[in-house]
């Protein structure tokens, strides 16, 4: 939005609910790295300098044995007991065990391929309809049959995650081919997706703003260009964002599949254009397909 | 009764070491250079390969930097030659790009790193730093480095097949690997030959460790190297074959259509996948790092048995905590095989298993902390004789401490969520094993190449190697962490775009211009290290640094026995007499 | 007993082994980890399955059963052949090991009717995560049969000459191959019940 939510080297704005405590973890972790490495490296120059050869020096061959040193390997034991016990384990335990009532919560579901983000919203019924793997396309790339009643409201887009700001929001995440990640970075959110198991992760965004998702496993050759929207905004905002996805795809009671989100999305400008670039020369400049799936775009009009 | 297995007898000495330095004398070129069983000729052969290996790995790195610095710009000069397929227009693709990453990896750790640390300094040194004549198996060993020189052909070969060569990671993790139309599968036996040569070179290290060493050289006499070589050995020796198994069923998956790795319902590129499915992408993960984690070890130890011998040589005093620091290394070997999933921590993971693997992280860093304190504590109280290897060997010290200590947000959960699989990991075991490892090994050459050739190498050309390769190190791999901070995925052909990585994409020119600094500031040593081999200035002297390992006592270079008459061990490495004269391990007197 | 280096026919005072022997050790040590590492991988896929056969269901059990007969039988020879050695008798020595190599055979053969069968049935590698893992490690297995009975056919044939120059080494080079052998013999023990019985 206003400031760049992203930085050359420190971690990036914070907008998750549970990223203030990992932000402080790596702080901490890092002043505990940096007074050791300063201690040792004071040290150290002070022997380099202190105890080189040179005239009238000679070296002390019964150097006694010193006790500092083992007070110090208990010390970063214990520290790093603390760590982990107190402070790393409560929020690991957090972010993968307290998850919100699902009544309480947007639940989507998240699938992912090569290489695209497949957001899968369950409509006003909550409910996901039914996907098989038999009915994945290229214009129905989750895979969803409209024929359920349950999937007559899902609203399926291509790289356009939209969330409400303030609201607890859990994502099941599958992939359809290789291992991918589901990286938002502004989120301290990551989560490893391996395919043939359905993981579930939770989170809260507590800003505004236009962030993105990255894919943090390499998935082949589009690896690098795996980059999603990720859109927090109020709730009021989401309604309608959802309603123009409704009547886009849902419109007219015509139960067809999914179509492309981006195409009338103003947000996803970002993520249009490296995908619509790409297309333009089909696999990379290579003539055997490297992945299996080195073309995969979504359906692209 | 003595029997001479090359059945000539009629010599009329009683000496069978003279009866074998007689036989050898008489063999052709061939069995003497290329197809020998001297340790000390397949040291030589391992570092050379190894070495070649490394400039090679080095070498697709310094092309990937230019990508990753100018990305879409087309390579000067290489661009042109490399081929349209896979340089388009002189730009590099992503595929290549994937192909280069994946093959850096396995080249540098397992060409390169490990060859050299273990087979090359491993077999020239063991044998004598433990009094033996040769290995306790020659043409074992002689078939341990034909085999490794196999798996590094079939490996380089792999680049020239249809797809390119290998480009899922050196990690592999299907289902991408399998599904790939690459030389993966040639990555696979190639890994097959390498793991095999690793076998039957860790057999013969354990073996002439415990069996051949001398009288009076008993496990706490043992120089720190041959400790640091035995736990290695039992780490490739038991670690490696889990991904052997592995690499067996990756390959029946890719070659045989089966499912160990592929699960049910896979669609790829739209096409359902007609696999029977059931398999498991974890099952590869822990198989694989159920080994990669011990490999790490086997990394380093070497490297750390290398500095001690490097300090304790230019200290004029003995090694601070000689046990505390065995015992560390023995209990680092074994440690090392039970936090293998902590490179598994965002895979779904519950917390339980976390909880189990972040402990047993925790506490592999206190043994890695000792070595480094017994280290620094060597120091005090020193007389430091700053050679060119002493530069290399002090410098390991503090870039060991960066690796080692950006372990520690890694190796905890809640901090792994911001900073797994970006930069900052890469950062770290770069440190590790380049400013850390490679440096050690580099000091290694230096140190023991006036006994190796006969000659010394150019001071002044170390000391230029030396600064020059320092800091254009830590010009590639510190900012790493703050692009891991910011963060930048690891393995991306183009990072700009994404919002995130386009802001941290500076740092990248950074690093591409120290890489190729570093690059550069290897010619020195190359030069040296070749030059010296005629104008260097000869050594006669058995002992020209003063130390006190039995690598001290032989000839200048050794000889085909290494000992003219068999040794003795009489006390501890690294003593000193009140004089502050050295005491060697094998001289009776002092 | 070369100088050039030492207890390759005789024990090292402290460890109590030659060197042939420690090595072999180490080596069947390695082994063991391949072949857990195979087992983990049947536990790991069995527990994730949705649906997986018993073995009596699909493989011959007797066939199994008279393979399993057959291997533990050749490690018994294995063992009269280097007591026999032992005992300097070199014509008994040769009686057992050929009846050891003779019985692998026999079990290779066996094993062959076994696979043709399956593939007669369309069971192929590919068929199933079951069969996937039932063909690799009874493959492995296989492999290291042949190793085995390579080692063992040169002990029986040109490495016999050596009985002449050193027994002591020979006897302890038929040694080591045993420890392999029954460590062969070992790993279908365990194979047998996992793959066919449960």
């Amino acid at each position: 939005m206003t400031q760049n939510p992203y930085s050359l080297g420190w971690l990036p704005i914070n907008i998750s609910t549970h990223g203030a405590d990992i932000d402080r973890l790596i702080f901490v972790v890092h002043i505990f790295m940096l007074a050791l490495f300063v201690g040792w490296g004071v040290y150290l120059i002070y022997c380099l300098i202190n105890f080189r050869e040179r005239a009238g020096h000679e070296s002390d061959l019964h150097v006694k044995h010193f006790k500092l040193p083992t007070y110090i390997e208990g010390a970063i034991l214990l520290i790093e007991v603390c760590l982990l016990v107190f402070v790393s384990s409560p929020i690991w335990g957090r972010v993968k065990n307290e998850f919100p009532p699902e009544k309480d919560a947007l639940v989507v579901r998240v699938v992912a391929e090569q290489f695209a983000w497949n957001i899968h919203y369950p409509g006003k019924d909550g409910k996901f309809g039914k996907t098989t793997s038999e009915k994945m396309d290229g214009t129905n790339p989750v895979g969803i049959d409209r024929d359920d009643p349950d999937a007559k409201d899902d609203i399926i887009t291509i790289n356009q995650f939209h969330i409400p700001v303030n609201k607890p929001v859990i994502v099941r995440l599958v992939s359809k081919d290789v291992i991918h990640d589901f990286s938002i970075p502004v989120m301290r959110v990551k989560q490893d997706i391996i395919p043939g198991i359905e993981i579930p992760i939770h989170f809260e965004a507590n800003q505004t703003g236009e962030f993105e998702i990255a894919c943090a496993q390499l998935c082949g050759l589009g690896h690098y260009r795996m980059r999603g929207s990720f859109v927090v905004e109020t709730p009021e905002a989401f309604a309608a964002w959802m309603a123009d996805q409704e009547k886009e795809q849902l419109g007219g009671g015509d139960a067809t599949a999914a179509q492309p989100a981006e195409g009338s999305q103003p947000a996803a400008a970002n993520a249009q254009a490296p995908a619509a670039a790409d297309t333009a020369k089909p696999t990379d400049g290579q003539t055997a397909p490297a992945d299996a799936g080195a073309k995969k775009e979504g359906n692209q009009p | 009764m003595s029997h001479d297995s090359h059945g000539h007898g009629g010599h009329g000495h009683g000496n069978p070491l003279a009866d074998a330095m007689e036989h050898y004398s008489h063999l052709s070129f061939w069995r003497k250079y290329v197809f020998s069983t001297d340790h000390k000729v397949i040291g030589i052969q391992y570092a050379v390969t190894a070495m070649c290996f490394l400039l090679v790995g080095f070498g697709l790195m310094l092309l990937m930097r230019w990508q990753l610095a100018f990305p879409g710009e087309p390579l000067p000069v290489i661009g042109k030659l490399l081929g349209e397929a896979l340089f388009p227009g002189g730009v590099m693709s992503p595929e290549m790009y994937n192909q280069l990453g994946a093959m850096h990896g396995t080249i540098m750790i397992f060409m390169g790193v490990v060859p050299l640390s273990v087979g090359g300094f491993g077999n020239y040194l063991l044998p004598i730093q433990v009094g033996a004549h040769d290995m306790a198996f020659p043409k074992l060993n002689m078939m341990s480095y034909w085999v490794y020189f196999c798996g590094g052909i079939v490996m380089m070969l792999s680049f020239l097949m249809p797809g390119g060569a290998a480009a899922s990671g050196w990690t592999s993790y299907p289902p991408l690997s399998v599904i790939a139309s690459n030389a993966q599968s040639w990555w696979l036996v190639g890994m097959v030959f390498l793991i095999t040569s690793s076998l039957l070179g860790s057999v013969n290290t354990i073996v002439t460790a415990i069996q051949l060493r001398v009288k009076g050289l008993n496990f706490f006499r043992f120089p720190v190297l041959v400790w640091a070589q035995l736990i290695t050995a039992f780490l490739l020796l038991l670690a490696f074959p889990p991904l052997e198994a592995a690499g067996v069923l990756q390959l029946m998956d890719r070659v045989a259509g089966t499912s160990f790795f592929l699960p049910s319902g896979l669609v790829v590129s739209g096409e359902q996948l007609h696999v029977s499915g059931g398999g498991n992408p974890l099952l590869w993960q822990h198989l694989f790092w159920f080994l990669a984690h011990p490999e790490v070890y086997v990394l380093i130890l070497p490297a750390v048995g290398i500095v001690a011998e490097i300090l304790c040589t230019n200290t004029r005093k003995p090694l601070y905590g000689y046990k505390t620091l065995v015992y560390s290394m023995i209990f680092l070997g074994f440690t090392s095989f039970i936090v293998w999933a902590h490179h598994m921590f965002m895979t779904g993971m519950g917390t339980t298993l976390s909880s189990f693997f972040q402990a047993t992280t925790m506490i592999i860093s206190i043994p890695s902390v000792i070595i480094l304190t017994t280290f620094l504590l060597t120091l005090y109280g020193a007389s430091i004789r700053y050679t060119v290897p002493m530069l290399f060997a002090v410098a390991f010290l503090p870039m060991f401490a960066i690796g080692g200590l950006t372990g520690l947000p890694l190796g905890l959960t809640a901090s792994d969520i911001a900073l797994h699989d970006t930069y900052y990991v890469i950062g770290h075991f770069h440190y590790v094993v380049a400013p850390g490892t490679l440096f050690a090994l580099m000091a290694g050459v230096y140190h023991w190449y006036p006994k190796v050739t006969g000659r010394m190498f150019n001071q002044t050309l170390g000391k230029i190697h030396f600064w020059g390769s320092i800091i254009a190190i830590n010009g590639i791999f510190m900012p790493m962490f703050f692009m891991g901070l910011a963060g930048v995925s690891r393995r991306l052909y183009d990072q700009t775009t994404y919002a995130h990585g386009k802001v941290a994409q500076p740092l990248n020119v950074v690093m591409s211009y120290a890489a190729w600094s570093l690059a550069i500031m290897q010619l020195p040593f190359l030069y040296n290290l070749i030059v010296s081999l005629w104008k260097g200035e000869k050594v006669a002297a058995e002992n020209p640094w003063g130390g006190t390992t039995l690598e001290w006592a032989t000839p200048t270079p050794p000889p085909h026995v290494n000992f003219p008459a068999t040794p003795e061990v009489f006390r501890e490495p690294y003593q000193y007499n009140s004089a502050r004269q050295i005491m060697p391990q094998f001289s009776k007197e002092n | 007993m070369s100088a050039l280096i030492p207890y390759i026919d005789e024990p090292h005072p402290v460890t109590g082994v030659t060197n042939g022997k420690f090595g072999t050790w180490l080596f069947l040590a390695s082994e063991v980890m391949l072949f857990g590492a195979l087992f983990s991988t049947y536990i790991i896929l069995r527990t994730g399955s949705t649906s997986w056969p018993h073995g009596y269901e699909v493989l011959n059990i007797p066939m199994g059963t008279v393979n399993t007969v057959i291997l533990i039988t050749s490690s018994v020879t294995m063992v009269l052949a280097w007591a026999s050695l032992k005992m300097n008798q070199f014509g008994k020595f040769k009686l057992f090991l050929g009846t050891t190599i003779l019985l692998s055979c026999v079990f290779l053969v066996i094993k062959y009717f076994e696979y043709a069968a399956k593939f007669q049935h369309e069971h192929y590698p590919w068929s199933s995560t079951y069969f996937a893992i039932y063909f690799t490690m009874t493959g492995l297995h296989g492999i290291h049969i042949i190793g085995g009975i390579v080692v063992n056919g040169y002990l029986w044939g040109p490495g016999s000459k050596m009985w002449k120059a050193n027994p002591e080494q020979f006897a302890g080079r038929v040694e080591c191959a045993g420890l392999y052998w029954h460590f062969v013999d070992l790993v279908w023990i365990f194979l047998f019940p996992v793959l066919y019985l449960l």
